[in-house]
């Protein structure tokens, strides 16, 4: 039996719907939340209370995770407003963010045939920087702007920085990951 | 703000009345049980006080069970029939173990994971753990003086889901109540964190006889976060020994050595390891079993210059932890050192240069897991005092996801995400009046599903014909807190779609548990049955117990007849609990909770509106 949850990720912890989180004031509701949902608090209760704490505890750990990161809480956020973000089904960029994204595919592409862990570090900080900018915007968009149709296109974008990102970490790692290899394993190669 | 105290649901209702609990560290190497008295932690020492008990266990040709030391001791005259370091197989195949190179065991292909052929018969990894666990609750309850009504079980960090249910499996045949599998490292962190009351962010790097894992967590004001964890569950200390030991055969020619000369070699190869923690050079006298005179020497550089590539090794897993919990070195508080391996001087160094700070070694890194893994089960079985209130939120280490087109794999659950956790995705079939659809489980890290663990396979079946594309088959994983997973599929757009609920399982059946559960108890039928109907009762007074609890604070949340039904429920259970059936009385108490789920889930939501009422009666608006 799943329980009737009629409260939407904010109301469970009991914050406000925003797209601006004090990160501390979530952090401090989810451990309140957990400290009394969770299975350890119910270890020898009964069967269907251990049930019950599971999935309670469970919804806390969903709640927690969507509003901790500022691209999943836009987009639960938009969706409460009715809003589809359209990641999978929408691909159209305006032409500049387009442009933006080719150089830095291009860039990721020869810092790891250069093995140049510098140039990836001094790309994933121009991310950096140009994803601070983006959340600031989403927050003018999901906040007094009321405009959800830009906070939709943000969070695309921002889904592609996030990608970018995954790529420059892959990439930085088969740099070390290279440099560190070990020596052939001759002595520990068992016969069986 | 600091956790709110809350009393435990099922509590005993006579509080002076304490559960005997323990913690079980169960390694590849040694083993240990602990418990809390007079609340501190200790490790159980046997009747000749030592707490380490050899992971070791003899299969005698007359039947007779050695375990710990004593099978220790006829490890080297007879191979075959003692099983070390078991804790390798468990939810393995054939094609598992062949990766850990010569070993003599008689090993049989069994789907799923593998068996060992002794002279006892067929066993099962799992029902050899079970030799060892059964050890550590006899020592536990000689020294406790009763019955263990709870213990926690460590595994690895990084076992994977098949590893988990073995190692349940294997606590449930040696007739233990399991209340969490418990990850080493976070048991470390326990015990380390509520000895030093630190605060922080804290590495704890264990590197057992058998596994490594790296876990980050974060201690704070009574919580345990792990925020990412990850490693090697075929990296350990029984490594460096095989490194050392095929150094020799490689140096003296002895390519072809027999199973016997093999456990010789290892176990001068381990001494010689011990004693490099402290020494230059290390020799041994090992007498081959044509009687030839071995003279083996090997100093430390040779020894740190061989096992470079496994010092190398893990470094790798924990440069990914530190990614994944979005930190660098310089944001790690502490590096903390668990498992015998560790007081490798070389290790210990590369420790010490990866994090750039000395590892905190001031726990006895062989006992710390146990001692954590009992402080946890004191908690869990209700003896939490007030002012002892600290809360466990650990991770999976490993992705979860599903087979889907061309054998590449959809991640449904993403490692390091927090437990309990579930998460729903959607399918669709591929050709028009698809009635049926393979559900493929995985588990890892990798791409293709061939690169990746297989936990289950089924089918869903019913799925109304429709044109390819428009049915919708939701997936949903749920992993409980054990990190132990169950799936389910349901198609969702007819709402009358077939439905599954599937546990992965690693070869063994529920029917092969049982049946091991049984042959574990070398009692006549009617002893079983005493046995069993003596646990059903436990059981049904802990249930009523509880429910008596909830009604008296929360019967308002019920009407009438809701009230007069759980009434009647709890009636039949006393009926049945002095009656002589067990299987009766067990129905009594899987009735009761099915009845009694409705209030259950009130209550708990009574109990989070009540504290976010009150915190909003205690808060200015931010906004």
């Amino acid at each position: 039996m799943t329980p009737e949850f009629s409260r939407n990720h904010f109301e469970l912890l009991g914050l406000p719907v925003s797209y601006t989180v004090d990160a501390a004031a979530l952090d401090s509701a989810y451990r309140e939340l957990q400290g009394r949902v969770h299975p350890d608090r119910f270890a020898s209760a009964s069967e269907a209370e251990r049930r019950v704490a599971m999935q309670w505890a469970t919804r806390a750990n969903e709640a927690y995770r969507t509003l901790r990161n500022p691209i999943d809480r836009a987009r639960y956020l938009l969706a409460l407003k009715g809003y589809d973000t359209g990641e999978e089904s929408n691909t159209s960029m305006p032409p500049d963010f387009l442009m933006q994204q080719m150089e830095w595919r291009e860039s990721v592409e020869g810092g790891r045939a250069r093995r140049d862990a510098g140039a990836l570090e001094a790309l994933r900080r121009e991310i950096e920087a140009s994803r601070a900018e983006m959340h600031a915007l989403l927050a003018r968009a999901l906040g007094g702007d009321r405009n959800y149709d830009a906070g939709c296109s943000l969070v695309r974008k921002l889904r592609f920085l996030d990608k970018i990102e995954a790529e420059i970490d892959e990439a930085l790692e088969a740099i070390l990951e290279g440099a560190a290899a070990p020596r052939p394993a001759r002595h520990v190669k068992g016969t069986a | 703000m600091s956790l709110l105290q809350i009393s435990e649901p099922g509590e005993s209702p006579e509080p002076h009345q304490r559960r005997l609990a323990v913690g079980i560290d169960l390694g590849t190497t040694h083993s240990l049980v602990a418990t809390v008295r007079s609340s501190a932690a200790e490790c159980l020492p046997d009747a000749r006080g030592r707490v380490l008990l050899p992971s070791v266990v003899r299969y005698g040709p007359a039947g007779e069970v050695d375990v710990g030391y004593d099978a220790l001791a006829l490890a080297a005259d007879d191979p075959a029939n003692t099983i070390a370091s078991v804790k390798r197989f468990m939810g393995r195949g054939v094609a598992d173990v062949a990766k850990y190179g010569a070993l003599p065991y008689h090993f049989v292909d069994a789907p799923g994971m593998v068996a060992i052929e002794t002279a006892a018969g067929l066993r099962s990894p799992v029902q050899v753990s079970a030799e060892i666990l059964k050890a550590l609750r006899a020592r536990a309850e000689e020294s406790l003086g009763g019955e263990i009504a709870g213990a926690v079980v460590t595994v690895p960090a990084y076992f994977d889901d098949s590893q988990r249910q073995a190692t349940k499996d294997a606590a449930r045949i040696a007739g233990l109540n399991v209340l969490r599998l418990l990850n080493e490292p976070t048991a470390a962190a326990i015990a380390y964190g509520l000895d030093n009351a630190s605060e922080g962010t804290f590495a704890i790097f264990d590197l057992g006889g058998g596994t490594f894992d790296l876990s980050i967590l974060r201690l704070t004001r009574g919580v345990f976060e792990v925020l990412a964890t990850s490693g090697d569950s075929a990296l350990g200390g029984d490594d460096f020994d095989q490194a050392i030991a095929m150094h020799w055969r490689v140096a003296h020619g002895l390519v072809d050595a027999s199973g016997r000369d093999t456990r010789r070699l290892l176990a001068a190869a381990r001494e010689a390891k011990e004693r490099l923690s402290a020494d230059e050079a290390a020799d041994a006298q090992v007498t081959l079993t044509w009687g030839q005179q071995l003279h083996l020497r090997l100093t430390r550089r040779e020894f740190e210059e061989i096992t470079a590539p496994l010092i190398q090794k893990t470094l790798g897993p924990t440069r990914k932890a530190l990614r994944d919990a979005g930190l660098a070195v310089e944001g790690i508080d502490g590096v903390v050192l668990v498992g015998g391996a560790t007081r490798m001087p070389h290790l210990q160094r590369a420790v010490a240069s990866f994090f750039k700070r000395e590892p905190l070694v001031n726990l006895d890194p062989e006992q710390v897991v146990a001692l954590g893994a009992a402080v946890q089960a004191h908690a869990l079985a209700g003896n939490r005092a007030a002012g002892e209130d600290w809360l466990l939120l650990d991770v999976i280490p490993l992705s979860l996801g599903l087979e889907t087109m061309g054998g590449l794999v959809e991640k449904v659950i993403p490692r390091n995400s927090t437990i309990p956790v579930a998460r729903a995705q959607e399918f669709t079939t591929f050709k028009d009046g698809q009635t049926a659809m393979a559900i493929h489980v995985v588990q890892g890290e990798r791409e293709l599903v061939s690169d990746c663990r297989s936990l289950a396979r089924f089918e869903l079946r019913g799925i109304p014909p429709m044109v390819a594309g428009a049915a919708r088959i939701a997936v949903t994983f749920q992993v409980d807190a054990d990190g132990l997973l169950s799936v389910s599929a349901r198609e969702t757009t007819t709402g009358i779609g077939a439905s599954v609920v599937v546990k992965p399982s690693y070869g063994l059946t529920d029917d092969q548990v049982a049946t091991m559960l049984r042959d574990g108890f070398d009692h006549a039928q009617a002893d079983r049955d005493a046995r069993a109907l003596a646990e059903q009762r436990v059981e049904a007074d802990g249930l009523a117990a509880a429910l008596r609890a909830a009604l008296e604070l929360d019967g308002d949340l019920l009407s009438v007849g809701e009230r007069a039904a759980l009434d009647a429920g709890m009636a039949s259970l006393a009926a049945a609990r002095e009656g002589p059936d067990h299987r009766a009385l067990k129905s009594a108490v899987e009735a009761l909770n099915r009845a009694s789920e409705a209030f259950a889930a009130r209550r708990m939501d009574r109990s989070v509106s009540r504290a976010l009422a009150g915190r909003r009666l205690d808060e200015v608006p931010t906004k």
